[in-house]
């Protein structure tokens, strides 16, 4: 591990646990059912945005999370910082910013990315239709060279996604699961990091994600995650995949390893890798 | 990923094994119901949020029909005395964030009686349907 990881890995443990955890912080869910932040920043899932948000708020509860995310590619390495505050089980909206190291080719890759995720029915243990909630991903990307030099028509999108998610109580021999499918109408290329839109297409286009799971005891879940994505470059953009467990001691603070599988990007193929993502509840 | 559906496939046939047995009967019947209701009452008695709503209620009379209630919807065939779930909590106008806090003390409960986690599933699974009847009432 190198020093740079070392430092973040201790940021994201320092800031999740050193908040010390308030005595009001929002608990009314149950645990394992929310807490997690995607690599775009809003509630998830790790490669996908969920319909639970990203805390533990019931309705008359609001609460603030916080996560990092990391993944180490053979040419690349991906990390986002991300903060998403939920209001009453109903709103969330966060903001992140995603550093995309070019490890091979030199320099780095800077993308802000606003969100916001409206639940719009149901809940994701107790309705007996899934959860669903409607979201959007606005994206700026900070620096632009690369999205120029690929072709992109634009450095500044916005994703929009309707996502659906279920847990089923006691559902395969008494362990629960847990499901969640996604439509995103998106021009994004690498999620933004490539910009948006290109020579061979420059229209949204609908990509359909997936994730499922089952949660082996209260804090630990093992699932995985699929999630198509456009090839507006032509580059051969890759779908993703991951597997994934996270351990989930305590509504305040959780831990998600996977492995992830990201195919080609930018036209370097076989990009796998070790994905980290740590995140907590301020309140 | 052929190891994961495998393992998959295992369990839900070990888990149709077990189907022939209801969920009361897996429990360990009448005493195990009981002692999960004890703790469950132990664990209200020792938490401020709970105890509030339980304040001025005859704790005999909740455990006899809590007991009962459980076997019911568990498949234990007992027959229920009590008020209709929306009866008894209607007036209480119970909050989301309190429902779900006494499933997590019902939890506890049932850890206290050593029931196994996947065992505690199948028992919330019998109770969720139930939550749209009690919650802001
Ligand atoms: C799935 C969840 C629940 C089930 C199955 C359940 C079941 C029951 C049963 C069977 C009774 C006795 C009925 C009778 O005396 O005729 C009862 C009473 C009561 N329940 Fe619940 N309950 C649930 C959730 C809750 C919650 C979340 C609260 C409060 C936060 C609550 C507060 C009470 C109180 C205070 C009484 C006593 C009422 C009285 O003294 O008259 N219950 N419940």
């Amino acid at each position: 591990m190198k020093i740079k990881d070392l430092r973040l890995l201790l940021w994201g443990v320092a800031m999740t646990l050193g908040v010390s955890p308030a005595v009001d912080a929002a608990d009314g869910k149950l645990i394992a059912t929310a807490g997690l932040i995607q690599v775009e920043g809003s509630g998830g899932g790790g490669i996908v945005p969920w319909a639970t948000l990203a805390g533990y708020d019931t309705q008359e509860q609001t609460s603030a999370s916080a996560g990092v995310t990391q993944v180490n590619l053979r040419d690349y390495r991906l990390t986002t910082y991300a903060a998403a505050v939920s209001f009453y089980d109903r709103i969330e909206v966060g903001v992140a910013q995603q550093r995309f190291d070019l490890k091979s080719l030199g320099g780095e890759i800077k993308q802000d990315i606003f969100s916001a995720k409206y639940r719009v029915y149901g809940d994701v243990i107790y309705t007996s239709l899934p959860q669903i909630s409607v979201g959007v991903q606005h994206k700026r990307l900070k620096d632009e060279a690369i999205a120029n030099l690929l072709g992109a028509s634009d450095t500044t999108g916005t994703d929009f996604f309707v996502a659906a998610t279920k847990v089923h109580l006691g559902a395969i021999a008494g362990y629960n699961a847990i499901w969640n499918v996604t439509a995103r109408a998106t021009k994004a290329n690498e999620m933004g990091l490539l910009g948006f839109g290109g020579a061979d297409n420059d229209d949204y286009e609908l990509m359909l994600e997936a994730s499922v799971g089952m949660l082996l005891s209260r804090n630990i879940a093992v699932g995985m995650e699929y999630r198509t994505k456009p090839d507006n470059l032509g580059l051969g953009e890759s779908h993703w995949r991951d597997y994934f467990i996270s351990y989930i001691p305590t509504k305040q603070f959780n831990v998600t390893l996977a492995w992830a599988d990201l195919g080609k990007i930018a036209g370097a193929p076989e990009q796998r890798g070790l994905y980290v993502s740590l995140s907590g509840q301020l309140w | 990923m052929k190891v994961v559906l495998t393992a998959i496939l295992f369990l839900v046939l070990q888990g149709c094994a077990s189907h022939n047995l209801t969920v009361y009967e897996q429990l360990g019947g009448r005493s195990k119901v009981t002692e999960i209701v004890d703790n469950f009452i132990t664990q209200i008695e020792y938490d401020e949020v709970m105890f509030a709503y339980f304040e001025d209620s005859n704790i005999t009379r909740f455990k006899e029909k809590m007991v009962e209630h459980i076997c019911v919807i568990t498949g234990g065939g007992c027959t229920y005395s009590g008020d209709s779930m929306e009866r008894v909590h209607t007036g209480m106008n119970i909050p989301e964030r309190d429902f779900n806090h006494a499933v997590d003390l019902l939890i506890a409960a049932m850890n206290d009686a050593q029931v196994p986690h996947r065992l505690q599933n199948k028992v919330l699974a019998t109770m969720a349907p139930s939550r749209s009847e009690i919650i802001y009432r």
